[in-house]
């Protein structure tokens, strides 16, 4: 049978910016974690990077509507997502895998995909389905109907990735993804993220440079809450030729970056 | 919905269509497009069209995909009673109520084993019975309690309508021992049940404003406090315990308008529901 595409999949957006914040500022308990950051991302893959502290989980916090903004603006998918009326629609067009992805140690990993399409207003019907999906597009097919306290850490971050894109978001947010995943499951998950992003807006916080120049389309580096640097990898590479610590062009170059920052402040 | 869209699109414009040679007018396309969408029939006679090497390309395509099929792990066998048993029992309760349904059941079995001895004194299930809901809705609302808080808090179904899920939750576990307890002291048990329902509407009304744990230790510590160092601070003035003098049967339209009111208020500010910050 052919398949005919529907309206609604074809529909142009009505925004320029899947995230777009001006004079963003949010709060960590009294603590004000980002401070009047300016950020613009478009469809890709970003790679958040920074240092402990620098106020990314706060940033992908306040991104996924966990944490209301302090001040600023911050329109996600087009729409004001500092007011609560608009938020719904926002929340089910988003996935968001936490730093700290707390579940119920007794759901099996299809019970956690599922509750959380659920949680994402998908229609019914559909939820099976792109729950068993979900949960083949992170390798954990055969682990399925596992309880989660019986999971391995790299186990879980995937499991946690599953229930980030079951309901196949147009904004994604992953932060720290790949704690947890051995050499060869962080390759495959660098794939599933170029896929992911060839229409969407992922945006991975992570500490691992070599990930970011892997598999993204555009870094962001963060420091002291506001932003150091944004451009594609390879900006960041030519940085690191001309001196910094680190391995790799790439690390020389976060290091330049940063320590620019710093003597600047 | 396919009984609405005939007549069918005419052989010569299907097989047109099919062939690309439709010409450069796309409301033409778009008629035949739209059809389509929704007509399995013309579908099917399209597919009988497309040209070879398409057909040839859905074939494999089709091969592919029953190999994957059969080579993949198989699919698990769960029964549809017990899968819609397990679906039910997640979007209606949350996973730390049984620990706090455990507590309030054994708080009012102690209650009511005073009652029981102490005939003459104040009754303390009628100075728990109003408040025993409010732990239940701080427990399954809270971002300590609850492990999955950050990622529930910020999906499309937190809100109201959750909430409420889960206080439907909390009062269906705590309104039965409550009811027991009424019928074995010989009261009315309307009488609490009524209260009951008023401080849960408070709590949910306060807790849009201040979060709902907060507002739950508010109201719930403040009840018990209140009401009971008046009960028992004075010891034999017992005649005028406020728990008494409140819930009465005088009393109970009061408490049902309040009840009203509160849950009307509660669903004018369902939007701040929304706010991450009512999970403080």
């Amino acid at each position: 049978m052919v398949r005919a595409v529907s309206a609604d999949e074809v529909a142009p957006s009505r925004h320029a910016w899947p995230i777009e914040a001006a004079g963003l500022s949010v709060k960590a308990g009294r603590h004000l974690a980002v401070d009047g950051l300016d950020l613009r991302l478009g469809t890709g893959v970003h790679g958040l990077l920074g240092p402990n502290g620098a106020g990314k989980s706060t940033l992908m916090r306040a991104l996924a509507t966990v944490v209301r903004p302090h001040r600023g603006t911050l329109r996600l998918l087009g729409i004001d997502a500092t007011a609560g009326r608009a938020l719904r629609p926002v929340r089910a067009r988003l996935g968001y895998l936490p730093q700290q992805f707390g579940f119920y140690p007794r759901f099996t990993v299809r019970d956690a995909v599922e509750y959380m399409a659920w949680l994402r207003e998908m229609p019914s019907s559909a939820v099976p389905a792109a729950a068993q999906q979900a949960i083949d597009r992170v390798r954990l097919t055969d682990r399925a109907d596992a309880k989660l306290k019986s999971l391995s850490g790299g186990m879980l971050r995937r499991a946690g990735i599953a229930q980030a894109i079951v309901n196949e978001p147009d904004l994604l947010l992953l932060d720290e993804p790949t704690v947890g995943l051995d050499p060869e499951q962080r390759v495959e998950f660098r794939e599933l993220i170029r896929e992911l992003g060839a229409d969407s807006c992922v945006l991975v916080s992570t500490h691992l440079v070599e990930d970011v120049v892997a598999a993204c389309t555009d870094v962001v580096l963060m420091g002291d809450g506001s932003l150091v640097f944004q451009g594609v990898p390879a900006d960041l590479i030519r940085h690191g030729e001309t001196g910094g610590v680190g391995d790799s062009p790439a690390e020389r170059g976060y290091s330049v970056l940063l320590h620019r920052h710093r003597d600047a402040a | 919905m396919t009984a609405h869209v005939a007549p069918h699109v005419a052989p010569a414009a299907l097989a047109a269509y099919a062939a690309g040679t439709l010409g450069p007018d796309p409301a033409t396309t778009w008629t035949i497009e739209v059809h389509l969408e929704r007509c399995a029939q013309c579908r099917a006679r399209l597919g009988e069209l497309a040209a070879p090497p398409l057909r040839a390309l859905l074939d494999d395509t089709r091969t592919t995909i029953l190999a994957k099929a059969r080579s993949g792990p198989r699919p698990v066998p769960r029964s549809p009673l017990q899968g819609r048993l397990r679906r039910w029992r997640l979007r209606w309760t949350g996973w730390s109520v049984l620990g706090w349904a455990a507590m309030t059941c054994s708080a009012i079995l102690a209650a009511v084993l005073l009652d029981w001895n102490y005939p003459d004194r104040p009754s303390v299930v009628l100075l728990l019975a109003p408040v025993a809901p409010l732990a239940g809705l701080a427990v399954t609302w809270s971002h300590r309690a609850n492990p999955a808080w950050e990622t529930i808090a910020g999906t499309a179904r937190a809100g109201l309508e959750l909430l409420l899920r889960r206080t439907l939750a909390v009062l269906a576990l705590v309104l039965p021992p409550l009811t027991v307890a009424g019928l074995a002291l010989g009261r009315n048990p309307a009488l609490w049940l009524l209260p009951c329902l008023t401080f849960t509407a408070a709590t949910l009304l306060l807790g849009s404003r201040i979060g709902v744990p907060l507002a739950s230790a508010l109201l719930g510590g403040g009840w018990l406090a209140a009401a009971g160092a008046v009960t028992f601070g004075h010891g034999s003035a017992s005649a005028t315990a406020p728990a008494e003098a409140l819930i009465r049967a005088e009393t109970m339209p009061a408490w049902a308008a309040a009840a009203v009111v509160l849950a009307l208020l509660t669903a004018l500010r369902a939007d701040h529901l929304r706010n991450p910050a009512t999970w403080r």
